[in-house]
């Protein structure tokens, strides 16, 4: 171990840390947004029931999200100090443009929201949820356009003076075809994700109250209205899961076509594909030997892979023993093979549990067709596990991206090893890495009590129940959250 | 002016937002074990900060960005140079977001003591480090001609730095006394009050010797009258905080501590950090600046979306301008059950 595998590891940890709650920001900001938008409309109170128990469950992750965030916000000067010096010029821009027009509008509109609620006319109040929802959107689009260009640089040029990439374009970093292709292909997995959170609450919720007569208070039967609730976000969550799904299959193979043109090392390795083929099978599962660079065994579904990667039943498909040889060519002597079997997997796990997740969706919502709930105990539970199916699928989808682009931080002109701090020891990063991961341990497990005693104590909870359905308390003051 | 000097220029403006914002928070995190003595008091103190904190914060982001996108060597250098002391305010400043919105989510004692330690050393360590190093920058750094830093730690725990880290600690202290006497009423409001002599018995002597020192050793024509001002309007903020006038004092100290970070960054111009090695390797604005497109192209987003998050950060402080007290503090709807079983 050197600082440099240390620091990776650093990088990798924290970052899928972050991961794991950005994307039920992405998709809950909007989501509450729009439950207070629905209650703002018809003045009924079981959604501003709802608003308010996703609410205060969408705060309990978004704090770790933020905090999470700072330190990515540095880690690239602290760690990777030679990969920002030659970068900096370009990739510094999205990432100061995230703060001054992403952090800064949703971190002051989320307060207004949160304390606002007695002090803001309602209309008002409702657009700083959607205007905070907007920030939390508006900041994935930044970081990825940095992140896409790292796979695929564009507007820029390497001074030869300095040996720094300087930027030349700013249109063309945030129009990169790959930045918006990661925008859409991640949010739909964000919305996945967020949707099928939604969908494990009112399952659980559901479940408890059908098969064990319990609310969260003890001794006391489910309030009728928590029921109606439960089954209109389930279904909502459900229908919400299923149309990102589609998103995601269509940006996923956007996607894998890009990966064609601009890694293709990243997507011969994601499928073990060893020569360049024309008319390429789609594997299914593979064992190789990656030290002869072959396959022992691949069953494949036949001309998928071309399809996927280029549109066409016999376009050619780039093999990694042939790509190693072209880059040697180009690059010098190296290896530049990425570690095969991590990306093999980390692909197929992506689709297979992001798929099993979209499934969820679109299987629940043919079981809860007018008015309709599932009868069966395992069925609620099959939908509670979508939610760490889908929070798995984005992780790995990320590990495919970025450890698919090794030895490479920026694809073409920067070696990741190339990347790292000279000044930083590896005591410092030893030190560094072991406190993250033991403090975010102990965060992970905190925050999970939080948010299952959360769900457990219901809605009612939260704002009381309403018993009758008169009108007479819509204007009533609603109280803030406050701390 | 040209753009490598405007974006210094830029930094420094977003630094002192970052510390006369956050440095107010920073002060009410320490005050709260010392001014909250009941819960419903510490929690008075933490629903002051409570809607604008999370905002504030966003300031050290944007400068840290724009420190990338700017000046990356120095973003480069700095960061791996400082690399435990960042990381050391990183983990507080982790710890203390997560405090504020954990808090009153368990209704235990127990927990809610954790939470408020953590409030405590979050803002703490913070408000002391930062001090530390803007005096290290000020002061230079031992670094080589690759403009890699080859300090360790000892080296940045000299007396100087110390002595920065003395006065940002007391100054923001005194910042947070003085805004919760102007954003809250009742117990937490005279407490408050109360505090001022005793933080200005620190803040005070720290702040004028620090600056005096930083005048002598680093300054230059121009900030001296600076320093003077910072002096002034220290002495001032006491003066008017003990004649009641708080608004007045409030503003005396954010003038304290934009002029004196005005100070640091006109004494550190035209470097951005300084190598005690050979003042040949140290890192300047023209050596560290990105290209004069980037420059361009930052210098546009910033002059056209500054003014629109300073116009809805100032509404927002509008919004929540009314002081709080204990009638304000509502019961928290905390599920029941025994702490830990969750
Ligand atoms: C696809 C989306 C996405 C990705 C890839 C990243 N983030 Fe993130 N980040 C968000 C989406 C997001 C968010 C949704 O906007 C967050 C998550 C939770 C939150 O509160 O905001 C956030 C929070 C957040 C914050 C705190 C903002 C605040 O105080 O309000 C910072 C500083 C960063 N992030 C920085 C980064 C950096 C430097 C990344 C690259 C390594 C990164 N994030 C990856
Ligand atoms: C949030 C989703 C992300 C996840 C889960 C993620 C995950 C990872 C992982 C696992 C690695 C280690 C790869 C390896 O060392 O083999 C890595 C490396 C890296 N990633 Fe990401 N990443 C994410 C987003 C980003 C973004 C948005 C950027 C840039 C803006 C970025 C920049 C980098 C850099 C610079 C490295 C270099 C370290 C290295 O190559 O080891 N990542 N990331
Ligand atoms: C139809 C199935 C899918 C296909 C064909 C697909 C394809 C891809 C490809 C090719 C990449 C790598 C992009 C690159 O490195 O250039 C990727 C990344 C990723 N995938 Fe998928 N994917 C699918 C389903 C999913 C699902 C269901 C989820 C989550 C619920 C998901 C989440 C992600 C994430 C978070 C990334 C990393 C971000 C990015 O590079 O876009 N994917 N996907």
């Amino acid at each position: 171990m050197d600082a440099l595998d240390l620091a990776r590891w650093q990088f990798g940890i924290t970052t899928v840390y972050h991961f794991l709650f950005v994307p039920l920001t992405i998709g809950l900001s909007v989501i509450v947004a729009s439950l207070q938008t629905a209650w703002y409309r018809t003045g009924k109170h079981e959604y501003l029931q709802a608003t308010k128990f996703f609410g205060k469950l969408f705060l309990i992750n978004f704090a770790m999200g933020v905090v999470t965030g700072i330190v990515q916000e540095f880690q690239f000067g602290m760690n990777w100090s030679e990969y920002s010096r030659f970068v900096g010029d370009v990739f510094g821009a999205p990432l100061a443009m995230e703060a001054l027009l992403a952090f800064f509008l949703e971190s002051t509109f989320i307060g207004l929201w949160i304390f606002g609620w007695d002090k803001l006319p309602r209309k008002i109040h409702l657009a700083t949820i959607w205007a905070a929802a907007i920030g939390t959107n508006l900041s994935a689009y930044f970081i990825l356009a940095a992140n896409a260009w790292m796979r695929h640089p564009v507007g820029y040029q390497v001074n030869p003076e300095t040996g720094r990439a300087e930027l030349t374009d700013i249109w063309a970093v945030l129009a990169n075809d790959q930045a918006w292709s990661t925008y859409l292909h991640t949010v739909a997995g964000s919305f996945i994700a967020a949707g099928l959170f939604v969908v494990a609450v009112s399952a659980f919720k559901l479940m408890r109250a059908r098969f064990h007569g319990d609310t969260g208070t003890p001794g006391q039967a489910p309030h009728p209205s928590e029921h109606g609730l439960f089954r209109k976000t389930l279904r909502a969550g459900l229908a919400v899961t299923a149309l990102a799904g589609i998103l995601v299959a269509f940006s996923g193979h956007h996607q894998a076509q890009l990966m064609a043109q601009d890694e293709p090392m990243k997507l011969a390795s994601a499928e073990a594909l060893w020569e360049d083929e024309d008319g390429a099978g789609f594997s299914i599962f593979a064992v190789g030997d990656v030290v002869d660079g072959r396959n022992h065994i691949n069953i494949q579904i036949p001309h998928l892979l071309s399809i996927l990667a280029t549109n066409s039943l016999d376009g050619n498909v780039q093999g990694i023993n042939d790509v190693q040889e072209r880059y040697e060519a180009q690059f010098g002597p190296g290896s530049y093979v990425p570690n095969v079997p991590v990306i093999y997997w980390s692909f197929r796990l992506m689709m297979g549990f992001g798929l099993a997740g979209v499934a969820v969706g679109f299987i629940g919502l043919w079981l809860t067709r007018r008015g309709r709930l599932p009868k069966h105990r395992w069925m609620y539970w099959a939908a509670i596990l979508g939610l760490p199916a889908a929070l798995a699928a984005n992780i790995c989808g990320w590990i495919l991206t970025e450890m698919g682009r090794q030895p490479w931080t920026v694809v073409g002109e920067l070696l990741t090893a190339a990347s790292v701090s000279p000044g930083v020891s590896l005591t410092e990063v030893a030190l560094s890495l072991a406190l993250f991961t033991l403090v975010y341990g102990v965060l992970a497990v905190i925050e999970a009590g939080l948010l299952w005693r959360y769900v457990k104590a219901g809605p009612t909870h939260v704002v009381p129940p309403q018993d009758d359905d008169s009108d007479e308390d819509r204007d009533a003051p609603v109280p803030a959250f406050v701390y | 002016m040209d753009l490598p000097t405007l974006w210094f220029a830029a930094i420094a403006v977003l630094w002192i937002g970052y510390f006369v914002l956050e440095g107010f928070d920073f002060g009410v995190g320490i005050l709260l074990p010392f001014l909250g003595k009941t819960n419903t008091d510490r929690r008075v103190m933490i629903n002051a900060i409570g809607p604008v904190w999370d905002g504030n914060e966003v300031w050290v982001l944007t400068a840290g960005g724009a420190m990338f996108a700017a000046f990356p060597a120095w973003y480069a250098s700095l960061f791996s140079g400082f690399y435990l002391p960042l990381f050391l305010v990183l983990l507080a400043l982790i710890v203390r977001g997560v405090a504020f919105e954990y808090r009153g989510k368990v209704d235990s004692v127990q927990w809610r003591a954790r939470w408020d330690q953590a409030i405590f050393w979050g803002s703490a360590i913070p408000a002391l480090l930062w001090g530390v190093a803007f005096a290290n920058i000020v002061r230079g750094v031992p670094m080589d001609a690759d403009h890699i830093v080859t300090a360790n730690l000892l080296d940045l725990l000299n007396p100087y730095a110390l002595l920065g880290g003395l006065t940002t600690l007391s100054l923001f202290t005194l910042h947070g006394a003085m805004f919760l006497s102007l954003k809250t009423g009742g117990e937490v409001r005279l407490q408050a009050r109360r505090a001022v002599p005793m933080i200005a018995l620190v803040a005070v002597p720290a702040a004028a010797g620090f600056l005096l020192w930083t005048q002598v050793s680093y300054g230059t024509t121009w900030t001296l009258p600076l320093v003077a001002i910072a002096a002034l309007t220290l002495v001032a903020a006491v003066a008017l905080a003990l004649r009641g006038r708080e608004g007045w004092s409030f503003t005396a100290t954010a003038t304290t501590i934009a002029v004196a970070t005005v100070v640091l960054f006109g004494s550190l111009f035209p470097n951005v950090l300084p190598s005690t090695t050979n003042p040949a390797y140290s890192l300047t604005v023209e050596n560290a600046a990105s290209a004069d497109y980037t420059l361009s192209v930052m210098t546009w987003v910033a002059v056209i979306f500054l003014p629109v998050v300073l116009g809805y950060q100032s509404w927002s402080y509008w919004v929540f301008r009314k002081r709080i007290t204990r009638e304000h503090i509502e019961p928290t709807l905390v599920p029941a059950g025994r702490p830990g079983d969750a």
